[in-house]
């Protein structure tokens, strides 16, 4: 059910830009009002999210933590797994986006029987390192055609991601057979696993086939449907440099779905699962540091509460304490201590 | 907002990542090259259409031909043969590489595949 509404929503945004081009012509409201609209929602909805993620307080420190925290000298602590300063919370945090360590710790559950059974479970983690890493290159290896002098930086990672020349012309880009396969397994693991497919909504499956669809229709366009690229680098370079033209020359009515449907990628992004990107930067089980024991952490949304110390509450009730035999501390501390309780004023003291 | 200062930094980075095309250029961008044509042809063996975006696998396709299947006529969508050869045939009358075929692929950044067995007409002129 899930899997068929996102794929009718995909093959709904397939059609757009096939009749939108390829029947009515409209290539100037394809290659300019789209991405530059859908380029800005992605950046200020990027922005928006992030605001509001910022101004989210955080009443409680809370790191998800699997190694011995630091607590005396002689005990080792673990500087990954439990981070106790900045500098370690940046270490897990660097592996965390980069290698997907958290994720390396996957486990699969299964029942033999009557018997719970977990055992480890790489597939996961490979197949997300796979997409992740292969679509930030080919999002990189794209300023080709979005710089005039491409930088050498960009050639060179162009040159290594198609330096296998074994498979003809043009060289295939490593890259493309890695995402496919990563995203292959993706999808796959959300349909065949039930226990995957069960929590799996619309919303998990439209990205994948979204991203698939893009990555096909590049792909194709490189190895068989053949697009005018020196046309297509016009049109793009007048993106990039703000002076937008339809080129002259046709391009085939693909480029034009590819275009759009990373266009709708770029308008969908923050206001999706994949806000992800920026979102583990906001993750507070991810970017405390776990020194509940060294810092006090305040709760933010705390406000000060009236209260008397004991030396003011001394005085006040003074003479009943001195008719009741009490004995009176003169030595009790006069200066107020700021400190915070959960209770509201005048909850509990009655001042 | 919490961590303001940290934040800030976070998005300003975050934007200056995803705007990389539009400052990547500014103060080097470079006039688009042109390719000289041949001035005496009106027409290509194709279509102008068909040789922009296919020439590559036209010229992979008789690469198959002329040496693995020893097919050396190609026949045309408008019925006229053509003799099989990058340096009989197209470099007759693109005659220069670095002024026709260079100029685009080094404008899109894509690599030709021809020059390690063929030799450019004006590379062959110089050592002859």
């Amino acid at each position: 059910m899930n899997v068929g509404w996102s794929f009718l929503i995909f093959l709904v945004l397939l059609l757009i830009p096939w009749v939108g081009v390829g029947v009515l012509g409209l290539q100037g409201l394809f290659v300019t009002v789209i991405p530059y609209v859908c380029f800005l929602i992605f950046i200020v909805g990027l922005v928006y999210r992030i605001l509001n993620w910022a101004k989210s307080p955080q009443p409680f420190k809370i790191p998800t933590t699997c190694g011995q925290q630091k607590s005396l000298p002689w005990i080792k602590h673990s500087r990954l797994e439990s981070p106790f300063n900045t500098f370690e919370v940046v270490l897990r945090m660097v592996l965390e986006v980069l290698f997907f360590r958290s994720l390396f710790r996957n486990l699969r559950a299964d029942l033999q029987g009557k018997k719970l059974i977990y055992g480890s479970a790489k597939w996961l983690w490979l197949g997300a390192i796979l997409f992740h890493w292969s679509f930030l290159i080919i999002l990189i290896r794209h300023l080709r055609l979005f710089t005039n002098p491409v930088p050498s930086v960009i050639q060179f990672l162009d040159y290594m991601d198609s330096f296998i020349h074994s498979f003809g012309v043009p060289p295939v880009y490593i890259t493309d057979i890695l995402i496919i396969a990563g995203l292959s397994f993706l999808l796959l693991r959300r349909l065949v696993d039930a226990k995957v497919s069960y929590i799996s909504h619309g919303s998990d499956y439209f990205p994948l086939f979204l991203i698939l669809g893009i990555v096909i229709t590049g792909v194709l366009m490189r190895y068989n449907l053949k697009v005018d690229v020196y046309a297509i680098k016009q049109l793009t370079l007048g993106l990039a440099t703000f002076k937008p033209v339809v080129p002259e020359a046709k391009i085939g009515t693909i480029f034009y779905v590819h275009l759009f449907l990373v266009s709708v990628l770029a308008a969908y992004f923050p206001f999706s699962k994949l806000a992800h990107m920026v979102g583990v930067f906001f993750s507070p089980t991810r970017n405390m540091p776990n020194n509940n024991r060294a810092d006090m952490h305040v709760n933010p949304w705390n406000y000060p509460v009236k209260h008397l110390t004991y030396a003011e509450w001394q005085e006040r009730f003074r003479e009943a304490m001195e008719n009741a035999g009490i004995p009176i501390d003169e030595e009790a501390e006069k200066e107020e201590h700021e400190w915070y309780t959960i209770y509201g004023p005048n909850k509990n003291l009655n001042l | 907002m919490y961590n303001a200062g940290k934040v800030i930094i976070f998005i300003v980075v975050l934007i200056l990542f995803f705007t990389i095309p539009m400052w990547l250029n500014l103060g080097r961008v470079e006039a688009i090259p042109k390719p000289e044509l041949p001035k005496d042809k009106a027409k290509c063996i194709e279509s102008k259409e068909y040789m922009r975006a296919y020439h590559m696998k036209l010229l992979d396709d008789w690469r198959k031909q002329a040496i693995r299947e020893n097919k050396h006529v190609y026949v045309a969508k408008d019925g006229e043969k053509y003799f099989i050869s990058l340096q009989k045939t197209c470099m007759k009358c693109h005659n220069n590489k670095e002024k026709f075929c260079d100029s685009c692929h080094n404008f899109v950044v894509t690599h030709q595949d021809c020059w390690s067995c063929h030799i450019a007409p004006e590379v062959a002129e110089k050592w002859q």
